[in-house]
């Protein structure tokens, strides 16, 4: 079991979000994010979905999204290289004298913006590759996180290469 | 301008579709209004789920797409076993659903249902029609989608205003559709058909395990052939019993679960296993990890996702069956024998062929074999399900595909008798029986009605044994005979036919046999035949859920 990224290229109509994550959940395959939008071609929006699934399993999960008339093409971009990315917020409890410098020097080396100053929490804005926000929630635990937000991961492949449909 | 409602029935009609099975209701009154002059042909059924049967069987007989129309709400999610039903054994039907009018979706407004949303995992596609301009493009593609790659339902929800709406009727259907998301295969990779053809050519103990892909293929007639050129036993699935004339030396029957002893033993020990236009399940296959033990596997699908999907597979070929068939069969460069595994094959089949008592009592597989002997293989065997089913699949003579229709996947109840009547109308001039147990004819017994309105001059033959009787043969085998709500009262199913005018008669006795089968098949209308059974009888042989199929109980001592 490891997890994958797809990037995913789907018509961009009603109910495409709801046909790939009733497939998800019908036949028990293991979502970790799935994150949508539209893209550079106005018809079709983009999905990046991390998923948990050992060789076969994710065999399947690309099989099935490919039966979806909806869908126009499933990458597996799991090991190729390429750029990812997560945006999360996160306030965090960092009461002036108790911690708040502390949270501002750790914003400052993860290169997250504070956006947010309130009288006993900060709001931080982060983005980075899973690994990073990782890190930065786990150190933030420490002062005590009173809300997080993460949009799950977008990821495009570096270099000229695209994740097109074959016209 | 034209409106949706006439656009429609015109798009149905540009789309080959002769005849529709439906039940009617408010939001689809306009649609009503439009066929009311239309020489579409309309079936009135008594119940939407028979609607989707019908269309069903109206397309598993002819090949075609099967259409069915519902009002929203009630009448939408009545068809929604049919719709399931057709998705399992992937067979093209077109269900056509009222909805309410645009302003009102999502108030939940009288009679709403949100039926795209409850059929998104039982289609091959849906489409709720928003606006009326688009319905002409939907129909097309609809029916594009139901009938190519891997055959299946596709649902249109159309509000009543999408129905009503008038747009400019040059626009209204598109001359070409351009679908980017949906391009299925259809002819197999050549390199690895080449190197199916080779292990073919080089195995000693072939088989082919041929299912439902290859009847809805049209490949039957390309199967034989091959199969006869490289003398390759032919064991089938439910689904793809007739593809191959029961009496042919190669045919093993089915297996799996109540298959053969001997198709199961040949599966168990064969070193080649050329799967096609199946899915490896779990009713055939038993203990999937000793299912084939020893042999290479090449699959044959038209879907790429059964391949491998449940049993890991050698030699992978995605397209339709008859094609690469066809791309195998240019391959033989000649026909060899394989005398050794035949005759190890012939020895099975005589020592473990299909038995039952013959004391004299009435049995259904005797009352299935004399039906099968009277129609000669003409004709159209359509079941229902349980032990009817099975007993048909094990004893009927089937000689040509498209003659036997049964819920294979689904294991629907209630299925056999609306799929009758869609068989008539695919195929007028053929006799249709509907096998039956008195359990499942009851769950569309009403359209007797149907049947009786239009004198669609279909055969029913109950085999009543009182019971629910494949779940009675459970709990005597596995929960110590104890028969929890299983028994059925006695039901005088003549006089039910009589009073919806239909004739019937009750059969008690092995000699009353033919002479019923004969009067049925000699009637012009409809009639149904309440046969009284012996009642435990049982399926056998039978492999208890989970085990390998060659362990099979009720057989012949080994
Ligand atoms: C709609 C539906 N409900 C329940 C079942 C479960 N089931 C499978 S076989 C069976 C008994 C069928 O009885 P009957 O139609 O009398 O046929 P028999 O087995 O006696 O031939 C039942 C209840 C089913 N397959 N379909």
């Amino acid at each position: 079991m490891k997890a994958h990224t797809l990037s995913v290229l789907v018509e961009n109509k009603a109910g495409v979000l709801s046909r790939v994550a009733g497939l998800f959940s019908r036949r028990g395959f293991n979502i970790e994010s799935l994150a949508v939008g539209t893209c550079e071609e106005p018809t079709m929006s983009r999905m990046t979905i991390v998923v948990f699934a050992d060789d076969a399993q994710i065999e399947q999960v690309q099989k099935q999204l490919n039966k979806l008339i909806d869908v126009i093409k499933v990458s597996d971009i799991t090991d190729i290289e390429t750029v990812d990315r997560e945006l999360a917020l996160i306030k965090v409890n960092a009461e002036p004298g108790t911690g708040r410098s502390e949270v501002m020097q750790i914003a400052g080396i993860f290169r997250a913006q504070i956006v947010d100053v309130g009288a006993k929490t900060l709001v931080l804005e982060v983005t980075g590759d899973t690994v990073k926000i990782d890190a930065l929630e786990k150190l933030l635990r420490q002062y005590g996180v009173k809300e997080l937000l993460r949009t799950g991961k977008i990821a495009m492949l570096r270099g000229a290469k695209t994740v097109k449909s074959e016209k | 301008m034209k409106t949706g409602a006439k656009i429609l029935v015109e798009g149905l009609q540009r789309e080959g579709v002769e005849i529709i099975f439906g039940y009617p209701g408010g939001v689809v009154l306009p649609i009503y209004d439009e066929l009311y002059e239309s020489s579409l042909r309309h079936i009135l059924v008594r119940h939407e789920q028979a609607a989707a049967h019908a269309a069903d069987g109206y397309a598993r007989a002819s090949g075609r797409v099967g259409v069915c129309l519902a009002t929203s709400g009630p009448g939408a999610c009545n068809l929604v076993t049919g719709i399931a039903t057709a998705y399992m054994d992937s067979v093209p039907i077109v269900a056509l659903t009222g909805q309410v009018p645009t302003n009102l979706l999502g108030n939940d407004a009288f009679q709403e249902a949100d039926i795209t949303g409850i059929t998104m995992p039982i289609t091959k596609h849906n489409y709720l029609v928003k606006k009326t301009a688009e319905l002409g493009r939907i129909i097309k593609e609809a029916f594009f989608i139901a009938r190519t790659g891997r055959p299946g339902p596709v649902l249109i929800d159309l509000p009543k205003d999408v129905s009503t709406t008038a747009v400019d009727e040059t626009k209204a259907f598109p001359k070409e559709i351009t679908l980017r998301g949906y391009k299925p295969t259809v002819t197999g990779h050549a390199k690895q058909i080449t190197k199916a053809v080779e292990l073919i050519q080089n195995a000693e103990r072939p088989i082919i395990y041929a299912g439902g892909g290859v009847i809805s293929s049209d490949a039957s007639a390309e199967l034989v052939e091959f199969a006869e050129c490289m003398g390759i036993p032919v064991t089938t699935t439910l689904m793809g019993l007739s593809c191959i004339p029961c009496d042919h030396p190669l045919n093993l029957g089915m297996l799996g679960m109540h298959g053969t002893e001997y198709a199961n033993f040949a599966i168990t020990e064969s070193d080649l296993l050329i799967a096609i236009g199946v899915r490896f399940d779990d009713r055939v296959t038993g203990k999937v990890q000793t299912f084939a033990p020893h042999a290479v596997i090449i699959h044959i699908d038209v879907d790429p996702a059964e391949i491998g999907k449940n049993k890991k597979v050698d030699v992978p070929i995605v397209g339709d069956a008859r094609s690469i068939l066809q791309a195998m069969i240019a391959q033989l460069n000649r026909c060899s024998g394989r005398e050794k595994w035949l005759e190890r094959i012939r020895h099975w089949k005589n020592k473990h062929p299909l038995r039952y008592k013959e004391d004299g009592c009435l049995r259904p597989q005797f009352i299935i074999q004399q039906l099968s002997n009277l129609l000669k293989g003409e004709g159209i065997i359509v079941s229902e399900v349980g032990q009817n089913q099975m007993w048909t699949a094990q004893y009927y003579c089937f000689r040509k595909p498209r003659s036997w229709l049964t819920s294979g996947g689904l294991g629907t109840m209630g299925y056999g008798f609306p799929a009758s009547m869609g068989a008539h109308f695919a195929r007028p001039d053929e006799t249709v029986f509907d096998i039956a147990g008195d359990g499942s004819f009851q769950m569309n017994i009403q359209e007797l009605g149907t049947v009786a309105h239009y004198r669609i001059p279909v055969k029913v033959a109950i085999l009543n044994n009182m019971y629910l009787g494949m779940v009675r043969q459970w709990q005597e085998l596995f929960y110590d005979r104890r028969y929890s709500y299983t028994e059925l009262p006695s039901i005088d199913f003549a006089k039910i036919a009589a009073a919806y005018g239909v004739d019937g008669m009750r059969v008690e006795s092995c000699d009353e046999v033919v002479p019923a089968l004969t009067a049925a098949i000699e009637t012009d209308g409809p009639f149904v035949i309440d046969f009284r059974i012996e009642r435990e009888e049982n399926v056998f042989p039978m492999v208890p859920a989970g085990a390998a199929i060659n362990e099979m109980i009720g057989g012949h001592p080994r």
